[in-house]
């Protein structure tokens, strides 16, 4: 009878003092092996992006042969170049104009083909996001050709009209208005496709409420719609505004950032004075000039997904 | 097959003790039931006997070995989970033979035990499914196959019929109760059903605030509750509790509900209840069916009293009916044809042979 | 009395009804009229691609309809496919491809799963600093990077710059990030009871994820796998930078280097090149559009 009390006492307290290092081991033995498994994402954010990302800052400080150091000496230079303000000007043109278009045209045809019998959307919805699925380089290639100077289908069509004939990447303004044109017709069916996803998940308990409340179309769309959708529209955009912002591919290939620099943004002209005129550090000054902008909209996107994180 | 003992088991979150040291022996082959309200620790410490949470204090036992540091998978245990968890990719008998397949069992081995496994819940015809392809029912069947085909020295049940419709649950509750009748193993079962806990127990673990409240047989915990908790917590309608004093009325013992109502004590209740002082703020506690309509002759210990009925439902067999007393709402149960009307007056008794006295501050039953 | 009600309200009631359903047909008319103006809005360059590159060099300077083709040929194909140089450039993208969403996989469904099931020091941080990263668009690191690779180059003698496979070192910055963040919403989205249930029967940690989860998070697998693919051969600003000799160039550079000589345009050519370099992404959107569809939504729905 005493034995059976003891044992277990017995057993508990030898086994206090093994239980409490072994435990730890176990623990740190599985988060070890988390580690390690997190390990080559790490190591590859830790170099291959974290790093040169700093590294951009200290090339910035350096001179075209980068053998002094001139301080801030890349920025006076940029700040007192006319090109430099045009840049930003054309940057901030060329994102905010053609990030505002693809929303609106998203959403727009979001709610046409949310509007058609369910049965026929899976092909429209097909369709419409074709752009967004060939890769831009070569997309744009066709856009360059639609636009050439002497044998634009453009133009020939709109001649029937009596209209053109445009200079559609000759002419500073109307190569804007080309570079943003095939921007919006790349991006727009993403928001498309977003917007879709989000209009789904509205139930239709709310509008069928709203109805019966008496609101219109209108009023469905402002008071039921937007609100259910402000966070995918939050997101949506500001991601589009980041890669927008930052885009390359078709300002490259249909202006090269031409006629006469009225085109470039920072990616493009970054590429021209670092690469092609192997200039790093100022190449490296000038891409820098996108990280204000990309930061405010990946903390206002950051703070979107936690709130959508705690919602839920 | 074995026992399992849990040696004061603490689980601690941080700051808060979600299990604040479980003393508790389990025999071989029996089932045993855990049940209290939500938050009560009852998962958390099934899940500790699994292996699923490390424990903070104390020491838990499988078949005589302390398990403490023993990964789930080595503790030779099966569980049931309440969303069942099976394996969405796996056709029911590719999950019914994971775990014996990653033991790399013999394949004629493995096919035996799922075909006997799958005989026992009457699975046969779903064997080449997908859990997706399956009802609730027959999810919850073959996820209890999952845990036969192991043979493993425990099971493990956490909450498994509360995704299942009133009807199935009823169903379901008879087909774990004959499985285990066949297999024999030892169970640990976590529900917060009181129901489902009397039904299927051997023994029943009342838990509260992460304590054990009371363990005893389904009979026991309903009629010798040890705690106000265990007393309303079992049963269904719950026990009434009537605010009262204990009163001395030439030599006898008397209970006083109100000015008007007071009634003698039955014997045994007054040498059962000698001894409390007639100063303490007491409870009647007084479960339904022995509130019932006063009938013509007259029987020791059940008394007679009037009341006005706030609100009665007929059930069919039975009315329950709802009055209050000293601001208590009391329950009874009443014959269909006494005559029970909403907001009319009626002549119950009450049947002290079964009452309780608790003690209005501590909740324990005298 | 109670008659001319009656008639009175039956039909204005059925006026109402078809006022409804003639709004209602309204509106679908006027929603497949936008949304063919959209269509065609969406399909002319790629339609375009097509019908000149079914021209003859001769037939594109005649500047003739240029929507039309009066004399289809495959002869700008036939070029194509017998130039060894094209066919270098698609062997090159196709092999960057494939081993960048190879490596893309090997290295982000580990980390995925230990970061959605796993905790340890530092892993929430570590779960956005992954999303932070797929917030950084390639056109701010191409300088600083083509500087260290030039620097490491020097420093070990090692000259990746020039080299096709430089590109897979580069091309998982784009899609690891991307990658490891949508399989952390799928490893997330399922149940906790699934693991605790494959741990109960024997599995370890390595078997949970290759025979519980992976299966399980396929959906998410493909869709991932799919976006590794295509922003792999979409790219174009790495190589355009970190690769020149012609046979080491992939399909988007290679198109518009060597196609475009000078200021004479091979029309023909360049829209049969663009087409075939469009091409893999469009056939493999064609059969699997769900799956590019769940990962495209993914990024910002899930997590």
């Amino acid at each position: 009878m005493a034995d059976v009390a003891l044992q277990p006492n017995r057993a508990a307290t030898a086994q206090a003092a093994r239980k409490r290092s072994s435990l730890q081991s176990v623990l740190q033995r599985k988060s070890t092996i988390a580690f390690l498994m997190a390990l080559p994402l790490i190591l590859l954010i830790a170099t291959l992006v974290i790093y040169p990302a700093f590294y951009a800052l200290h090339l910035a400080t350096l001179n075209k042969s980068m053998a002094r150091f001139v301080g801030l000496g890349n920025f006076e230079f940029l700040f007192k170049r006319e090109t430099f303000w045009l840049v930003v000007k054309q940057s901030c043109i060329f994102a905010i104009t053609a990030v505002m278009f693809k929303a609106l045209l998203g959403f727009i045809i979001a709610h046409f083909v949310h509007n058609i019998p369910a049965k026929g959307q899976r092909k429209w919805r097909g369709m419409l996001l074709v752009p967004w699925v060939i890769p831009p380089a070569m997309s744009t290639l066709a856009w360059l050709w639609l636009f050439d100077p002497s044998y634009s289908a453009f133009n020939y069509t709109l001649s029937f009209f009596g209209i053109g004939p445009i200079p559609w990447t000759g002419d500073a303004y109307w190569a804007r208005f080309s570079v943003i044109l095939v921007n919006i017709w790349v991006g727009a069916p993403f928001f498309m496709i977003m917007y879709l996803a989000a209009l789904k998940s509205v139930p239709d308990q709310l509008y069928e409420a709203a109805a019966i409340d008496g609101a219109n179309w209108w009023q469905r769309i402002w008071y039921v719609t937007l609100p259910m959708m402000r966070n995918i529209i939050a997101i949506t955009t500001l991601f589009s505004l980041i890669v927008t912002f930052a885009n390359f591919d078709i300002v490259r290939i249909l202006t090269a950032g031409g006629p006469l620099d009225h085109t470039h943004i920072f990616a493009t002209w970054a590429f021209r004075v670092g690469i092609e005129g192997s200039d790093i550090p100022l190449g490296a000054s000038v891409s820098l000039f996108m990280v204000p902008i990309l930061a405010v909209a990946a903390i206002f996107i950051l703070r979107d997904i936690s709130k959508r994180g705690n919602e839920a | 097959m074995a026992e399992v003992n849990l040696r004061k088991v603490v689980k601690r979150y941080d700051e808060v003790e979600a299990v604040r040291g479980i003393d508790l022996d389990i025999a071989d082959h029996e089932f045993v039931v855990l049940v209290g309200p939500s938050g009560c620790g009852k998962s958390t410490t099934l899940r500790m006997i699994a292996g699923l949470e490390d424990i903070s204090d104390g020491d838990i036992m499988i078949g005589g070995d302390v398990v403490n540091d023993v990964p789930p998978k080595d503790r030779d245990i099966a569980m049931v989970f309440q969303n069942y968890a099976l394996y969405p990719h796996m056709t029911v008998a590719e999950n019914m033979s994971f775990g014996l397949r990653l033991k790399r069992y013999p394949k004629a081995e493995i096919k035996a035990r799922v075909d006997e496994a799958a005989r026992m819940l009457d699975i046969v015809e779903l064997i080449d499914r997908k859990p997706k392809q399956l009802s609730g029912g027959q999810r919850q069947r073959v996820a209890m196959g999952r845990a036969i085909v192991r043979n493993p020295k425990v099971f493990l049940f956490d909450e498994p019929l509360s995704n299942l419709d009133a009807k199935l649950r009823v169903q379901m509750r008879i087909e774990i109760k004959k499985v285990h009748q066949k297999v024999r193993t030892t169970t640990v079962y976590v529900t917060h059903d009181q129901v489902e806990a009397m039904t299927l127990a051997d023994r029943v673990v009342v838990m509260n605030h992460g304590r054990i409240e009371q363990i005893g047989t389904p009979t026991e915990l309903y009629h010798k509750p040890a705690t106000r908790f265990v007393a309303s917590f079992i049963g269904s309608p719950a026990m009434n509790f009537i605010p009262c004093r204990l009163e001395d009325a030439g030599g006898k013992v008397q209970i006083r509900l109100s000015d008007k109502i007071v009634f003698p004590l039955p014997a045994a209740q007054a040498a059962r209840y000698q001894k409390i002082p007639r100063t303490d703020k007491l409870l009647l506690g007084i479960r339904p069916e022995h509130v019932t309509e006063a009938s013509a002759h007259v029987e020791p210990g059940i008394e007679p009293f009037d009341a006005v009925l706030d609100v009665t439902e007929p059930m069919g067999m039975e009315t329950l009916i709802y009055f209050t007393m000293q601001g208590a709402q009391v329950c009874g149960r009443v014959n269909p044809n006494a005559g029970a009307k909403d907001g009319a007056p009626l002549r119950l008794a009450v049947d002290l042979n079964n009452m309780h006295l608790l003690n209005e501050v501590t909740g324990a039953v005298l | 009395m109670t008659t001319l009600t009656i008639d009175k309200a039956g039909p204005t009631r059925k006026a109402k009804y078809g006022s409804m359903s003639r709004d209602r047909a309204w509106a679908l008319r006027w929603s497949y009229f936008f949304l063919i103006i959209f269509a065609i809005f969406s399909l002319t360059p790629p339609i375009y691609m097509l019908i000149t590159s079914l021209k003859s060099s001769a037939e594109i300077s005649a500047a003739t309809n240029p929507w039309w083709v009066f004399h289809p040929t495959l002869e700008n194909y036939v070029g194509l496919l017998t130039s060894n140089q094209f066919l270098r450039f698609f062997w090159n993208s196709a092999m960057v491809s494939i081993f960048v969403v190879t490596i893309t996989m090997l290295i982000s469904v580990p980390a995925a799963f230990a970061l959605a099931r796993m905790r340890f020091w530092g892993s929430t941080v570590l779960a956005t600093g992954v999303f932070l990263t797929y917030l950084i668009p390639e056109t701010l690191l191409f300088i600083p990077l083509f500087k260290m690779f030039a620097v490491f180059g020097d420093f070990t003698g090692i000259q990746l710059i020039n080299k096709w496979y430089v590109l897979l070192i580069l091309y998982p910055t784009l899609t690891v990030p991307f990658c490891t963040w949508i399989m952390i919403g799928y490893f997330a989205s399922i149940p906790k009871e699934l693991d605790e249930a494959a741990i109960i029967d024997g599995a370890s940690w390595f078997q949970t994820l290759t025979r519980i989860f992976i299966p399980v998070a396929l959906p998410g697998l493909i869709a991932a796998t799919i976006f590794a693919f295509t922003v792999s051969w979409a790219q174009f600003l790495y190589p355009l930078v970190f690769t020149t000799s012609t046979d080491q160039l992939v399909m988007p550079v290679g198109i518009i280097t060597t196609l475009i000589k000078g200021d004479v345009f091979n029309w023909g050519q360049i829209m049969t090149g663009a087409l075939l370099g469009a091409a893999p992404p469009l056939i493999i959107y064609a059969f699997l559009m769900d799956y590019y569809i769940a990962g495209l939504t993914a990024g910002a729905t899930k997590g």
